[in-house]
């Protein structure tokens, strides 16, 4: 049986681009869920000051679903510090898109479907799954 | 202050044997306070979390009687205390977190608002026009000659014009307002922006000092007898916002209105272009 994804909320507290009502309805999905979850205040700014936490983050051989904005921004702000996540067994739920609903369906749910581009390949225009 | 690497103190909140189990509204209003702290906080539940590392661990959580344990990590390595926070808050709860943070020497938050370029290293050629374009060395390369943000407090907040000039849309802002700047997927028409960039470097490359210059000379006779400093500089705003709206672009008016002189200006873009063009000599010759 695969591993159970972890999970990971960025809370992006220091601008308004993920919709209020879609944080707060995705936490408080997660508290009614009793599923164990790390929650960060915002992923930018620990990628600004190169957190060793994010490390911490990327690091274990289960998947990891996190839940915060656009795939590729997230790759990179993990990759950027070199903490890479592993493309095969990340999916990134996209709050700046989704509603709070779907977000938080996505999150729990414990299918995983990679949705970052492989190391070394850019994003297809088209190809990149929005999720 | 500039921005250091540091690390955000690891937050437990606790649910499990010796203690209390919070309900979910609890559970969300400690959160929803911890965060717009700054915290990170791992909630356990069912479930496996991120392992640990080195850095410090404040665990919280209703313990029986108010006992905290008495732990310690097996290995020495982290440092961990215990807090009970029954009868608390979430406010009293953040306040309590304070206290701690302070003895832990880690992360203070919500000093700056993280707004600093994010290399897409898959789309990015090591071409080094962000280096160039950049007046507030934001930007180096490493010892491999590899383009990387170096200064990002350096940054100006709001202004993505780096990103405007890179011809493969590599350079993310991910709080900007929309795509692909902001991350999203980058569609065939983002990378056919010539006039664009030739607008930008324009208007931050020089051209806009000469454009002043000239208003300047036709209108010495007027400031030097006037002896205005700040006819002067208003002057220099109603240029450059008029610019900024031709030419459609995004670079907030305090950032325009905050570059150096055309003197200044013509320095820092020969430092920055002359960096660029040893790191490509570099690259080759390696």
């Amino acid at each position: 049986m695969a591993d159970k994804p972890r999970i990971l909320f960025c809370h992006c507290n220091y601008a308004q681009v993920v919709p209020e009502e879609v944080k707060a309805g995705v936490l408080q999905s997660l508290c009614e869920s009793g599923q164990a979850f790390e929650a960060v205040a915002d992923l930018c700014e620990m990628a600004a000051r190169r957190d060793p936490a994010l490390k911490r983050l990327a690091a274990g051989e289960a998947p990891v679903k996190i839940a915060a904005c656009y795939p590729r921004a997230v790759k990179w702000l993990f990759g950027g510090c070199q903490a890479p996540l592993n493309t095969d067994r990340t999916e990134v739920v996209n709050m700046r898109e989704l509603s709070a609903k779907d977000a938080a369906r996505a999150l729990l749910d414990e299918k995983v479907t990679p949705n970052l581009a492989a190391d070394g390949l850019a994003a297809a225009t088209e190809g990149e799954k929005k999720i | 202050m500039a921005i250091a690497d540091e690390t955000t103190l690891r937050i437990v909140l606790y649910e499990g044997a010796g203690a209390a189990t919070l309900d979910a509204a609890e559970r969300g209003s400690t959160l929803t306070a911890l965060l717009g702290k700054g915290y990170a906080v791992t909630c356990a539940g069912s479930g496996a979390v991120a392992p640990a590392d080195d850095s410090a661990l404040l665990v919280l959580g209703r313990f029986e009687n108010g006992q905290t344990p008495e732990a310690e990590d097996a290995n020495g390595a982290v440092p961990i205390q215990f807090r009970d926070i029954d009868g608390l808050d979430s406010e009293g709860i953040t306040a309590l977190v304070e206290e701690e943070r302070e003895s832990t020497q880690t992360a203070q938050h919500g000093e700056w608002k993280p707004w600093f370029p994010v290399i897409d290293y898959d789309r990015c050629t090591n071409c080094m026009q962000c280096l160039s374009f950049c007046l507030f060395d934001v930007y180096g390369v490493d010892d491999e000659q590899e383009i990387q943000v170096q200064n990002n407090d350096n940054c100006k907040t709001n202004c993505p014009a780096c990103s405007r000039v890179c011809p493969e849309a590599a350079i993310m802002f991910p709080k900007y307002k929309s795509g692909p700047i902001n991350g999203d997927v980058v569609s065939d028409g983002d990378l056919n922006r010539e006039k664009m960039k030739i607008d930008i470097s324009a208007l931050l490359g020089g051209d806009v000092y000469q454009m002043l210059r000239d208003r300047s000379q036709r209108s010495r006779s007027r400031f030097s007898k006037e002896r205005s400093s700040d006819k002067a500089l208003g002057e220099r705003t109603k240029c450059l916002t008029k610019l900024a709206a031709e030419a459609d672009i995004d670079i907030p008016l305090e950032v325009l209105q905050s570059l150096p002189s055309a003197d200044e200006i013509a320095e820092k873009s020969a430092a920055a272009n002359a960096k660029a063009t040893a790191a490509l000599a570099a690259q080759k010759s390696g």
